[in-house]
């Protein structure tokens, strides 16, 4: 292909680096040029490069420069992936405190050591925040130069031509017998008319196109700040709560009408926005049948909520679609069954009369509970308190031979329950699961049968049980539904979303957009005819740099046609080494020709295979 | 939304057998293919290392012939100048492999019909996603058996897609339809799950955008994935060819791949266009979160796995931009990034248990 000799002089550590196709390549970013010297050897380097009295400054200025290279910046990203393994295998405190607890209670060694380690919150660990703030520092420091030197370029004008054009990635000549004024006339149109920047100089024309390229990688790294900072105002003012609401009542939003509650160091529990909502109905479909027989198809929860206005609203919550109510979302999140019952104590009088709600255990939602009864009288008239532990098997299916419910909808519900009376434990002051009983307590004791064994009943809706000695009785009303719900106040996120969609956008500019530059050159040969000289630049990973060049040749060609009667190549004292063309193109073949020079994605990587692609 | 709608049972059966034929057809594709390699390995292919000893580092860049008119005002074909394309150091000049067949005429026919039986067996399993659709009259990717075959789906019609506008990718058919057929065989064994409808979390159009956008992304990353195995098998045979060494018994296949220097642009093509839908992949499942659990980001695995493997491509993307990382270790980098996106799919999603109701299994 005669071109040997070009390609060779360009890889030679040729003393002037600017004229290897990688050196020129890397002139036309703002990325951060690479120190020779290696991480490791680094400092010996730095040092002897600054004298042995490096003193502090020169030491902070090295670590500046270390801590803003690519290099560096390349291995905190791959730390900050590795750091990010542990919290997805290892139960986090704030997804799942009771694997958490689990896991402490299984490893006694490995357990505290986690602990220490805060590998049950990895994400809110100082590790995991020292590499991500590293990361950031880095970035702040890699983008900060570069946006300068990128408004620079942009205020500036394209660069004057190189002088040696032949150097650069791609490059094309020939003599014609057009003036050279016209011919560089003509190239400024063509280039403009492909939104090229051109810069006309004397006997020249520079230009370049695809700015946005860079525009759009600094904009990228800008968003992931605006990310950083999303996050931290997500943590730092959220607030989330819980609340297990039973069919037929409501809820405020006040601290203390929920079940638990997390909030973020700066939330305030006096700017809590006013609003509370009633829930009317629940609704569950499951699938009746198939493999995936009692598996969710809706959940569907029929509320009536006010807000700021004070009126009131009816409305659906689905699974995925909150209510969205000053502010806050309210989810819902999970459901199960309130059997409703009536206790009775041993003077006759009701002491409890209400829904219970009980905790489904597995997908059918065989649930477990417990009903305490704190003011009741035995007989006599004596101070009793009264307890029931015990299951709710919404659809109990006696031939199963099973005590689990065998489908998630009221098909045949029954509880099972035991019964307790004694001290219940709820006087100690001491924050209680309304959810269990505390039966290692020795003053609660359990009700016996005649021959000893535990006093236990299976009650369908309508039954009663009745405790002996005329302790009382609890009697099985109705059932009802309870869901939970989960209300977050979560601000930040619009700057999140809007931070997503400018790295969206910016990465796109940076992958998608090449960044390049053209140059045009006139002289006169000995014959006082014009040459004309093309060079074309890009990034190193831009490879279609010489398609579009060739197409940019074709079109000033065909308006300044190579001279009649000259050689090829003339022999210019500017262009000693210009290669040689050959006389036919090798492949000579329109269907080859390329595509889209803007678009490089679209452009493939295997449009001929014999050649070098460009 | 009426989800109790129920599930058509032809139709997911006629789906299942779809899913099968398709199967035994890539079987046939990747046997044709492999007798497209074995028959041209009978060819007499100049060899790289002569080329690479001449190391003819710069090429002209093809041009269509132009129309010019003369002086004379008559049209006369004239020679265009050449454009001289100078290569980067990271291309050590070897010139493309002439592809599997190499010149023997019984391995291109076999070629040939590799790929007949790949747009058959890519129409049947076409077929195949498109009823299981229908059977359950949502997105077909609503478990793992779901999204493995609609994978599959993604990743041989982005090939075909590629080959009809006639690029060169027919290097790669032996090696993806390998993987398909693996995909496939997972699919129907360990990951299969009768045609049913979702749990309610998954009852959102979100499933639309995020899980297809995770599945093109997959698909996308799977062929940077392969480009980058044979790079760096290509790339260590090339090496060893300039330095003079035979490189063992494989040599007349790799002889014939695409040169590595061209292998490794195809991947980074590959992973670099569709790191900005990966990117959107998990921003779409952000939102989505946050309209399914309150919260754009809660560590969940299957989350923090999306994350790690974003990491890490922007690890590949930084690596080929930074001295002395190009080239292999930024191959290792994408590599990574590829081992991370099938962790987060299998192992995660099978193993850990998170807010993700997605597998199914
Ligand atoms: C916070 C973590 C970071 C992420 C997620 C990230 C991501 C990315 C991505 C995806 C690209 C690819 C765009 C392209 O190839 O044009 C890129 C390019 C780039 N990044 Fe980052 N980056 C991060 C931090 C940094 C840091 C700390 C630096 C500086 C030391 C940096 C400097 C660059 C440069 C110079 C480019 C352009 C490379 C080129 O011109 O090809 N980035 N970054």
């Amino acid at each position: 292909m005669g071109t040997t000799e070009t390609g060779a002089k360009g890889k030679a550590g040729n003393a002037d680096a600017g004229d290897t196709a990688d050196a020129v390549a890397e002139a036309i970013s703002t990325a951060p040029r690479e120190e020779a010297e290696g991480l490791d050897g680094g400092d010996d380097t730095a040092a002897s490069a600054d004298g042995p009295g490096l003193g502090l400054f020169g030491w902070i200025r090295w670590f500046w420069r270390q801590l803003t290279s690519m290099r560096v910046a390349l291995i905190l990203l791959f730390l900050l992936s590795l750091a990010a393994i542990p919290g997805s295998l290892i139960p986090q405190e704030s997804n799942d405190p009771v694997k958490v607890q689990d896991f402490l209670k299984n490893h006694t060694t490995l357990g505290p050591i986690y602990t220490k380690l805060g590998l049950f919150h990895v994400y809110s660990s100082v590790w995991f925040a020292a590499v991500y703030l590293l990361l950031f520092i880095s970035l702040a420091g890699c983008i900060i130069p570069r946006s300068w030197q990128f408004i620079g370029q942009l205020r500036g004008r394209p660069p004057r031509a190189p002088r040696k054009l032949d150097r650069m990635p791609a490059y094309a000549t020939w003599t014609t017998d057009t003036e050279p004024d016209a011919v560089l006339s003509v190239a400024r149109r063509l280039l403009r008319k492909r939104r090229y920047r051109v810069e006309p100089g004397v006997g020249s024309v520079a230009a370049e196109k695809g700015y946005l390229r860079e525009a759009g990688n600094l904009i990228f790294h800008v968003a992931l700040f605006g990310m950083l900072i999303a996050f931290a105002i997500a943590t730092l003012y959220k607030s989330d709560g819980n609340k297990v609401i039973v069919q037929g009542t409501g809820f405020t939003n006040t601290l203390t009408q929920y079940d638990d509650f997390k909030h973020g160091a700066m939330f305030d529990p006096d700017a809590m926005a006013p609003f509370g909502f009633t829930l009317n109905a629940f609704h569950a479909t499951y699938a009746p049948s198939g493999p995936q027989k009692g598996t969710p198809r809706e959940f569907a929860a029929d509320i009536t909520y006010f807000g700021g206005d004070g009126k009131n609203h009816n409305t659906t919550i689905h699974v995925n679609q909150p209510l969205q109510i000053n502010g806050n979302n309210v989810y819902l999140t999970s459901h199960g069954y309130a059997p409703v019952v009536t206790v009775r104590d041993g003077e006759g009088n009701i002491a409890y009369q209400g829904p219970v709600p009980f905790l489904p255990l597995d997908g059918n939602l065989t649930s477990q509970g417990v009903i305490k009864v704190p003011d009741a009288l035995g007989k006599g008239g004596t101070q009793d308190q009264l307890g029931f532990q015990g299951f709710f098997v919404p659809s109990f299916v006696p031939q199963s031979g099973s005590m689990f419910s065998q489908f998630p909808a009221l098909g045949n519900p029954v509880m099972m329950l035991t019964a307790y009376h004694g001290d219940l434990g709820m006087d100690a002051g001491l924050p209680q699961n309304v959810y269990q009983l505390d039966t290692t307590n020795k003053k609660l004791k359990q009700f016996k049968n005649a021959d000893g064994s535990a006093l236990a009943q299976k009650l369908a809706v309508g039954d009663t049980m009745t405790l002996p000695d005329g302790a009382g009785s609890i009697h099985f009303d109705r059932v009802d539904q309870w869901a939970s719900f989960e209300i977050v106040h979560q601000p930040g996120n619009e700057l999140a979303l809007g931070s997503a969609i400018a790295m969206l956008a910016g990465l796109a500019g940076s992958l998608f957009i090449q960044r390049r530059r053209v140059w045009v050159r006139t002289t006169r040969d000995a014959a006082d005819r014009t040459v004309v000289e093309l060079a074309g630049l890009g990034r190193s990973e831009s490879r279609c740099v010489g398609e579009e060049l060739t197409v940019l040749v074709g079109e000033l060609h065909a308006e300044a046609p190579t001279a009649a009667d000259t050689p090829d190549t003339p022999d210019t004292p500017d262009t000693p080494d210009t290669p040689d063309t050959p006389d036919t193109p090798d492949t000579p073949d329109a269907s080859d020709a390329p595509d889209t020079p803007d678009e490089p994605v679209e452009d493939s990587p295997e449009n001929g295979s014999d050649k070098e692609r460009v | 939304m009426n989800i109790a709608a129920g599930v058509n049972e032809s139709f997911a059966q006629l789906s299942n057998y779809l899913i099968y034929s398709a199967m035994a057809v890539y079987t046939l594709a990747f046997l044709a293919h492999i007798a497209e390699w074995l028959f041209g390995s009978r060819s007499k292919v100049a060899r790289t290392s002569a080329a690479l000893a001449a190391s003819a580092a710069g090429a002209a860049c093809a041009t269509p012939a132009v129309k010019v008119t003369q002086h004379g005002g008559g049209t006369a074909l004239l020679d265009r100048p050449q454009v001289v394309v100078r290569s980067t150091s990271d291309d050590r000049g070897a010139t493309d492999g002439i592809g599997a067949a190499g010149t023997d005429e019984q391995g291109e026919l076999y070629g040939r019909i590799a790929i007949s039986l790949t747009v058959l067996a890519f129409l049947l399993h076409l077929g195949g996603v498109l009823f299981r659709a229908l059977s359950v009259g949502r997105a077909p990717w609503g478990n793992m058996y779901e999204f493995s075959t609609a994978f599959g789906v993604v990743a041989v019609g982005t090939y075909l897609m590629l080959l009809s506008l006639g690029k060169k990718v027919r290097w790669i058919g032996l090696f993806l339809v390998g993987a398909v057929l693996l995909d496939l065989g997972l699919a129907v064994t360990v990951l299969y799950a009768a045609s049913d409808q979702l749990v309610p979390a998954l009852h959102s159009y979100w499933l639309w955008i995020h899980v297809s956008c995770a599945m093109i992304s997959g698909a996308m990353f799977l062929l940077g994935a392969l480009a980058t195995l044979l790079y760096l098998w290509r790339d260590r045979y090339e090496i060893k060819a300039a330095a003079g060494r035979s490189s063992g018994a494989l040599a007349s296949m790799m002889e014939r791949l695409p040169a590595a220097s061209t292998l490794d642009k195809f991947a980074y093509r590959a992973n670099a266009a569709i790191f900005p839908l990966w990117t959107f992949t998990i921003i779409a499942g952000s939102i989505w979160a946050e309209a399914a659990w309150g919260h754009y980001w809660q560590w969940d695995p299957t989350e923090t796995w999306s994350f790690i493997t974003w990491v890490v491509y922007a690890c590949y993307l930084h690596a080929r931009a930074t001295a002395g990382w190009k080239g292999r270790k930024a191959a290792y980098i994408s590599l990574a990034g590829f081992g991370c996106f099938l962790f987060n799919y299998f192992c995660i999603n099978i193993f850990v248990v998170g807010m993700h109701s997605y597998a199914g299994v």
